[in-house]
């Protein structure tokens, strides 16, 4: 049944609102390329007169982002990887393993889920001091090198896991850390890579802990740099876009690459077993 | 099972190794964190530093003003502090009161090229708490007005203001000269060296009893606050904190602000910022004085001074860089590179500065200098009462309520100091 | 489940040994900071006490009653509860309106206008927030030169105590509403085509169609999205501050999350700080509790 003038108007919705989700982008990379002032005229160009890479430079010469951007891939990647690792074992012994007490400390674990994070930061900003681990990478890894959602998330992916498989193993012979490299792992692959991703990006992402931890700037992760700059470049708009550039790019061009597996993650994470 | 374990503790390696990330130097390694423009511009001496004391790499860490105070204290409270630090001498008084600032007293007296004489007594005062020596002032900072010549001339003002009065007048006038989104006078809603000064003027303590209780609903305060308040209400100002500004020198250049009461790092910024051809377009003059008190009015006694952490292990190279950044000549070409002030009064006499038309309003304005109180509070006393004083400024409240409220207020910041000195009766204070 | 097999002690010794990292992370990390916290609102633990740790007094309740009296704090309350509950229901709102759009049967290139409206979940806030700053400002940002165009004069907007967190919010829902949207995809996609089909039979119009099949059959995703948002919104602060510093006009987008921060780490008055924290965390669990508690009373 075609139904023209519902169809257009449907895509013209769909446009206008296309639109509004990109705009803000679109003047993010074009103002970065303006020649300094203009993006600051009246009336407001969208689009630069004539493109400069002069910002990207000071960016990386005398502004030194390249090393934020290098501290924001350490960051990232360690709490990628040492997360995926302690979430999933923690994880599968929710699911699979049998010991007194594990849904009721699972439970437990749920419940607080529910309490925000915030609360945790003073003290544990403070007990972070008396380790020594303020401004260092792993005071930002470490808090997050397990999460109670990660752990959740896996669980309920490897309770799919069919038991028969473990208990074939178990009746070889075979121990449960082998158990578990050998054979979970590989079945939790789906999982590991969506949890992988959302995990990278939100690390990425992540501005209020290091912010307070990082008190060094050559530790400074991207976004932390970004604000730091703009406490004193707040004048200089053209190179505070191209800052946000820098910031934006890498995790947009991961997702644009790996859209399944993310999308695919936090739909895992929302929708009602 | 061995081998995950071995993996885990390779893991673990690697993140402790990124965590003590710090290269292995035979020289000795000294961090300096400097604030704003002045941060900046630093690291074009350590070249020169590195020269002189061959044993010594110095680090400069630049971090914005506007996050500066928070983020040294946080270094502090994370035992992450640097070598050394340029600190606003307003905060010289909580940082010492935290204990973590290295007094200098002994190494002071053992230094062959500092000593207190070599400064302005009222600049060196600003260093010291409890009767020690906590910093070494590395600038001075007063502020003044900066404005338009030819703005202020068309509107009948061929020099500029200097009794409230007249101050108030040439705004009035200068308005109508301007275009309708125009202001005559730029004062950052955020900033509290404004109303602070304005009753430092009129003769207002702004703390009172030892340190204990605000004095924001005193007479002198309110008579400063009033007239303050009434500038922007007028529309002479606009009501905007800085980072909403833009850019506050284009704007100046195009004549949409005629006035603006700074600071000396602005010599260099309006230097950098405006072509050739604008630099025409601005001038400078000490602050105007209420009237019936002697010209220039006063200003407050800021500006940075250089302090060692009490948690550094390298004091004695730390030393060195202020030594460094003490020498006349080296001060001298400190403000050619930001505007900066000297604080030592050697480095005055240096041509560049005593022949700079743009530089004398402060020469004479840092002989009419008052400081602010000196309590550890007193940054948050400050950042408070420029925010409490906005719906004031907006016709929301009245002034007396909105002083009340701020005296209020600061009493109970205040709270912990009075207890502590009820517990220590030998404790000095603030003023 | 073969939950009747009673425990091996093999397993049990490597469930211990598979736990043990990460609940020590979580335990260390988060559980014994949050009871730190309460400890901590019962203190005057401040910058002082920093230095000497004699300093700290135990104040029991004082805290909590000095922040029922501090006007700042009902300002924050106040703007919170704005955000949330302006900006929740708004983000959703345009989230499931997206996400209708493109379950239509008529719309054509669904993936692609889904990852387009998806693509600002994933930006960096700092880095987009920033940008929305400068496309706020009243005479050289973008979003009044649009104004302009559709004959409205130009917004302050974030310098207007009344349009600042109209600002943020509109921030917010630009930059939320794609994940939600995508559950949504999910949840309308798990709606059988024969309930539709039923109702069509039956002569039922879209709007009946929609309140009384697809609204029922999205309540679990609504409540967990409710709940997830809400969570998310009631701790905002990241916005507020890359956009407005200190709290904006008249702290008109001071929230009490930044307060938080600003008491804790600005002026390390970190009693009072805790306070506010245990103060939020409260409100949260019992907005999160009260949602739950709707969505049963409304199954049963």
């Amino acid at each position: 049944m075609r139904r023209p003038a519902a169809t257009f108007l449907l895509h013209l919705v769909l446009l206008v609102g296309a639109a509004a989700a990109l705009a803000p982008l679109v003047w993010m990379v074009s103002a970065s390329l303006m020649p300094t002032g203009e993006a600051n005229s009246f009336p407001p160009r969208f689009f630069p007169s004539r493109a400069t890479l002069l910002h990207y430079r000071e960016l990386f010469t005398r502004l030194n982002l390249g090393r934020a951007f290098a501290s924001s891939f350490i960051v990232a990647t360690a709490t990628t990887l040492v997360s995926l690792l302690f979430n999933s074992m923690a994880g599968y012994a929710f699911a699979k393993l049998r010991f007194p007490g594990r849904d009721r400390l699972f439970g437990g674990l749920l419940a607080a889920m529910v309490i925000p994070a915030p609360i945790a930061m003073l003290p544990l900003f403070l007990l972070l001091r008396s380790l020594g681990l303020v401004n260092s990478y792993a005071g930002v890894v470490l808090p997050a090198a397990a999460t109670i959602l990660g752990v959740f998330l896996i669980r309920q992916f490897a309770r799919g896991i069919p038991d028969d498989f473990i208990d074939a193993a178990r009746l070889e012979g075979a121990g449960e850390l082998q158990i578990y490299r050998k054979i979970v792992l590989p079945l939790l692959r789906p999982v590991l890579t969506t949890l992988g991703v959302v995990t990278f990006l939100a690390t990425w992402n992540d501005f209020i802990w290091p912010l307070i931890v990082l008190t060094d700037e050559r530790r400074y992760t991207l976004p932390v740099a970004l604000a730091s700059l703009v406490g004193e470049h707040v004048q200089d708009t053209e190179l505070m876009m191209a800052g946000s550039v820098l910031t934006v790019m890498p995790v947009l061009l991961l997702f644009l690459g790996l859209q399944k597996q993310y999308i695919e993650g936090i739909t895992l994470g929302g929708v009602k077993e | 099972m061995a081998r995950l374990g071995a993996q885990l503790a390779a893991a673990a390696g690697l993140l402790l190794a990124l965590a003590c990330a710090d290269a292995r130097e035979d020289r000795v390694t000294v961090r300096l964190w400097g604030l704003g423009r002045e941060g900046e511009v630093v690291r074009d001496l350590v070249p020169e530093f590195e020269r002189e004391n061959p044993g010594v790499h110095l680090v400069v860490q630049q971090i914005p003003w506007t996050s500066a105070h928070e983020k040294l204290l946080t270094a502090f409270v994370g035992r992450a502090t640097p070598d050394l630090a340029q600190l606003g001498n307003t905060w010289i008084p909580e940082f010492a009161g935290i204990g973590a600032l290295e007094p200098l007293d002994e190494i002071l007296s053992r230094s062959a090229s500092v000593s207190s004489r070599g400064f302005f007594r009222g600049v060196w005062e600003t260093s010291l708490y409890d009767g020690a020596v906590y910093g070494v002032p590395w600038y001075v900072d007063t502020r003044v007005l900066f404005y338009r010549p030819d703005l202020l001339a068309r509107a009948g003002f061929p020099e500029a203001p200097r009794t409230w009065s007249g101050w108030l007048d040439a705004m009035r006038k200068v308005k109508r000269l301007q275009p309708s989104f125009g202001h005559p006078i730029l004062l950052p809603t955020n900033e509290w060296e404004q109303p602070a000064i304005l009753g430092l003027q009129r003769g207002s303590p702004l703390l009172a009893e030892d340190g204990t209780r605000g004095a924001f609903s005193g007479p002198e305060f309110r008579a400063a606050a009033e007239f303050y308040v009434g500038v922007f209400r007028e529309g002479l100002a606009p009501i905007v904190s800085y980072s909403q500004l833009g850019n506050a020198y284009q704007e100046f250049a195009r004549g949409n602000i005629a006035m603006w009461m700074t600071g000396p790092w602005n010599l260099g910024e309006f230097r950098r910022r405006l072509s050739a051809a604008e630099q025409a377009l601005w001038m400078t003059a000490p602050l105007p004085a209420p009237d019936g008190s002697p010209w220039p009015g006063v200003s407050f006694s800021g500006g940075s001074s250089l302090a060692v952490f009490r948690g550094s292990k390298h004091k004695t190279e730390a030393w060195k860089v202020i030594e460094f950044l003490s020498k006349p000549a080296v001060q001298a070409r400190f403000y050619a590179l930001t505007g900066d002030l000297p604080a030592s009064r050697a480095a005055w006499d240096d041509p560049s500065l005593a022949g700079d038309p743009k530089a004398r309003a402060f020469r004479t304005q840092v002989e009419s200098v008052a400081a602010m109180p000196r309590v550890p509070e007193w940054e948050q006393i400050a950042q408070h009462m420029a925010e409490r004083l906005e719906p004031a400024i907006r016709g929301r409240e009245s002034l007396p309520e909105t002083l009340a409220a701020i005296d209020r207020d600061v009493g109970r910041m205040l709270e912990k100091r009075r207890w502590m000195l009820s517990r220590r009766p030998g404790e000095k204070s603030g003023r | 489940m073969a939950a009747d097999r009673a425990p091996i002690p093999s397993e049990v010794r490597a469930a211990a040994i598979f736990l043990a990292p990460g609940l020590l992370v979580i335990g260390l990390f988060f559980l014994l900071p949050i009871g730190a916290s309460v400890l901590l609102s019962l203190t005057d633990f401040d910058i002082y006490a920093l230095g000497d740790s004699g300093n700290v007094r135990l104040v029991g309740l004082r805290n909590f009653t000095r922040l029922v009296q501090d006007p700042l704090f009902w300002i924050s309350m106040r703007n919170t509860f704005y955000f949330v509950f302006v900006g929740g229901p708004l983000t959703l709102g345009v989230a499931l309106g997206a996400a209708l759009l493109l379950t239509s049967r008529l719309a054509r290139w669904k993936g692609l206008f889904r990852t387009i409206f998806f693509a600002p979940y994933v930006t960096t806030l700092v880095a987009v927030a920033i940008v929305f700053r400068y496309l706020y400002h009243p005479r050289f940002g973008g979003l009044n030169r649009v104004l302009d165009f559709l004959g409205i004069s130009p917004i302050d907007w974030l310098g207007d105590p009344r349009w600042a967190m109209p600002a943020i919010i509109l921030l917010a829902v630009w930059k939320n509403f794609g994940y939600a949207m995508i559950l949504f995809i999910a949840g309308l996609q798990a709606i059988p085509e024969s309930l539709y089909e039923a109702a069509r039979l039956d002569g039922a119009g879209s709007l009946q169609v929609f309140r009384k099949i697809t609204l029922p059959m999205l309540a679990p995703t609504l409540l967990f999205l409710g709940i997830m948002t809400t969570i998310g919104y009631f701790q905002f602060f990241a916005e507020p501050y890359v956009m407005t510093g200190g709290g904006g006009p008249l702290n008109a987008t001071l929230s009490t999350g930044l307060l938080m921060y600003k008491q804790g780490f600005r002026w390390w008055n970190m009693g009072y700080a805790a306070t506010i924290a245990v103060v939020l965390g409260l409100v949260i669990f019992a907005f999160s509790a009260l949602q739950f508690r709707i969505e049963r009373r409304r199954n049963a």
